[in-house]
């Protein structure tokens, strides 16, 4: 071929990082199967989960002054091979992942325990490692095709973990199966997009897709791409209309897996509707400004109503907090249809508030389900007193989840309704308000349960293990330093946001 | 508006074919009650994507883009676009591994409820769900 040389420039291991991020977790993942030794699964899955999360920080700290890190895998130069691009929003986004599963593993090792059968263990952390593999390169990559194949690796892990909460409901199996359906359909959905979109600009990068549509300017095609992708993205996520897979899905997954999707896979998937609607796509587009205000903004207000007023009525703990995440995306989705800085920092911040509250929340009823085998209401009657710690936890999530000042869950609500009254929209600020107040009946029935009513007389529950309190702990505490010590996610929040809007050629008003 | 032209409709015949196939496979998925159906139907739903694909790759005339050996590249060559067909090529990869994962699902859904049929597992799942009313609701004020 060519007859020049191409200099060889040394790597250090620093230049590295993007790409390691995905490599430790999947590379451990077979690294499990191949040992296929039960006592080794775990020290593997929490070592690379554990490296995965101080690479995280490493590039979120090499980032949050603005600037962006772009990665050729394999030395390939984009547009043609793929880029692994950081900026804040992944960082961040980044950051939280891995931060997350190196939290809730420990608090798996027992909960696992009890909720599989031990056969299954090593594959179950070989899919549990998988499915962050996926959560991370979904995040990290710039290129457009490479985010359906990462969305499917973590989609199909997925399926898989939530399939092992047959040991203790057979409706797992079920749950799993229309996931897979719903969730295969939104990704089809979602390479249909694609497809359009190549046809439209002959590319797969997302910065080159990007400026070749500022350049051309829009036409049927991409349009019919910004429908495809937002619906199939949309599914995975669980916005409002389409959220019917994930009830189910996370009241019968094993109490760890919960507690980890709840925190990440949702969360995943709107970064990368973000993504693609402030990067890839401009809001300056007619067609994704009427789909924003038009059809994401009601359907999040509506989201934050009706799921919210269904988590009254439940009688199981976990399926309430279910229902609480639907209605908390619809928080998340209102703030990035705002189109200002304020809205999609709220809307960022938010996606970490919750994430971090939940997981809390969701590890908490895994101590329930331990202890008292099962989270029914009439199930944890009165165990305030039995387990302390435990239920002072699940206080704590609740009032962050509600929105109390002093808690993160107030910070991310504060600034919703800022970004609400920055655009003069006064009725939407109130229905934030008053959806919050459904927020406070539906986790004061959890505390009246715990704390109001007698505990059995022939209860022999006794407080979780320490392996599980400490990270339930965490998460607890993580949700009140986050509400009063708000300058790191405000932060980073900020930088993501002015990140993402930077990406687009001018604002409308 | 374009013109419905005979040119039009025969001209993008392929384009035709995976709107049909595409709505058959979603349409499969929605109304049969047959779990192992509904993979069918969404199998022909995922095949529909890759003859989309294929079809943005071909160029009229076009031909497969190998280059010669001696790299005497003829300017009036057309070749075909690879990079779609390559993309479909994952995109199959991933539809083979969904539907061994849903159709390992379905055995083991048949295993726990002796039936593959939606109306009977729905019926099941129902069943238990009234049971557990019954058993946690009427402690919590009544079933609701």
């Amino acid at each position: 071929m060519s007859a020049e040389t191409l200099q060889h420039t040394a790597l250090t291991l620093n230049d590295q990082l993007p790409a390691l991020q995905i490599l430790v977790t999947f590379i451990a993942a077979p690294l499990v199967v191949m040992f296929g030794s039960l006592r080794l699964a775990w020290p593997i899955t929490f070592a690379a989960s554990a490296i995965s999360f101080v690479i995280a920080l490493m590039l979120l700290s090499q980032v949050i002054d603005g600037s962006v890190i772009s990665y050729h895998m394999g030395g390939w130069a984009p547009p043609l091979g793929i880029e692994y691009r950081v900026d804040a929003a992944n960082a961040f986004v980044l950051v939280l992942v891995t931060a997350i599963s190196t939290l809730v593993l420990p608090y798996a090792r027992v909960s696992v325990a009890a909720e599989v059968q031990k056969k299954h263990h090593t594959l179950f952390y070989t899919a549990f490692l998988l499915c962050l593999t996926g959560l991370l390169g979904v995040t990290i990559t710039g290129d457009a095709f490479n985010v359906f194949v990462f969305l499917e690796i973590s989609s199909l892990s997925t399926y898989v973990l939530i399939a092992q909460g047959a040991n203790r409901d057979r409706r797992a199996l079920t749950a799993a199966y229309d996931y897979l359906i719903m969730g295969t359909i939104g990704a089809t959905f979602f390479v249909i997009g694609l497809g359009f979109l190549y046809m439209a600009t002959g590319t797969l990068n997302m910065a080159d897709i990007s400026d070749r549509i500022a350049d051309q300017g829009a036409n049927r095609t991409v349009r019919m791409a910004i429908a495809f992708i937002v619906v199939g993205i949309g599914l995975k996520a669980a916005m409002y209309p389409l959220h019917l897979w994930l009830p189910n899905a996370y009241t019968y997954a094993p109490s760890a897996i919960t507690a980890f999707l709840a925190a990440t896979a949702t969360k995943v998937a709107i970064y990368v509707l973000l993504r693609f609607l402030f990067s890839v796509f401009q809001p300056t587009l007619l067609m994704e400004y009427y789909s924003l205000r038009f059809v994401i903004l009601p359907f999040a207000i509506l989201a934050m109503f009706l799921a919210s007023y269904i988590a009254i009525f439940q009688t199981d703990l976990k399926r309430m907090l279910a229902y609480s995440s639907v209605a908390q995306i619809g928080y998340i989705l209102l703030g990035i249809s705002f189109l200002t800085e304020t809205g999609l920092t709220a809307a960022i911040v938010h996606l970490f508030n919750h994430g971090i509250t939940k997981a809390a929340l969701f590890m908490a009823v895994g101590a329930y389900v331990l202890r008292a085998n099962g989270s029914f209401y009439d199930e944890i009657e009165g165990l305030g007193r039995r387990m302390p710690w435990t239920s002072a936890a699940v206080v704590i999530g609740g009032l962050s989840l509600i929105g109390v000042p002093g808690t993160a869950g107030f910070v991310s609500k504060w600034l919703l309704v800022q970004g609400a009254l920055e655009k003069g929209w006064w009725p939407v600020a109130l229905l934030i308000v008053a959806s919050s107040l459904l927020a406070v009946i539906y986790v004061w029935r959890v505390v009246e349960v715990l704390y109001m009513k007698p505990t059995p007389a022939d209860s022999v529950v006794r407080e979780a293990p320490v392996s599980m309190l400490i990270p339930i702990w965490i998460a607890a505490l993580a949700c009140i330093w986050f509400g009063l010590n708000t300058d790191m996610t405000l932060n980073a929040a900020k930088a993501a946001a002015q990140g993402l809007l930077a990406g687009s050629a001018g604002m409308m008003n | 508006m374009t013109e419905f032209t005979q040119e039009f409709v025969v001209g993008h015949i392929n384009y035709w074919l995976f709107i049909v196939l595409m709505m058959t496979g979603l349409y499969i998925v929605v109304a049969k009650g047959n779990l192992v159906k509904k993979i069918v139907g969404l199998n022909i739903f995922q095949t529909a994507v890759f003859m989309l694909y294929i079809s943005m790759g071909k160029i009229s005339g076009g031909t497969a883009p190998v280059f010669p050996i001696d790299m005497n590249i003829d300017p009036d060559v057309a070749y075909s676009n690879p990079l779609p067909h390559v993309l479909i090529l994952t995109a199959i990869v991933v539809g083979v591994a969904t539907t061994s994962l849903a159709l390992a699902l379905v055995i083991r859904i048949r295993e726990e409820y002796g039936t593959i049929e939606e109306e009977g597992v729905l019926a099941a799942d129902r069943s238990i769900a009234r049971v557990e009313e019954k058993e946690h609701g009427e402690v919590m004020g009544g079933p609701v």
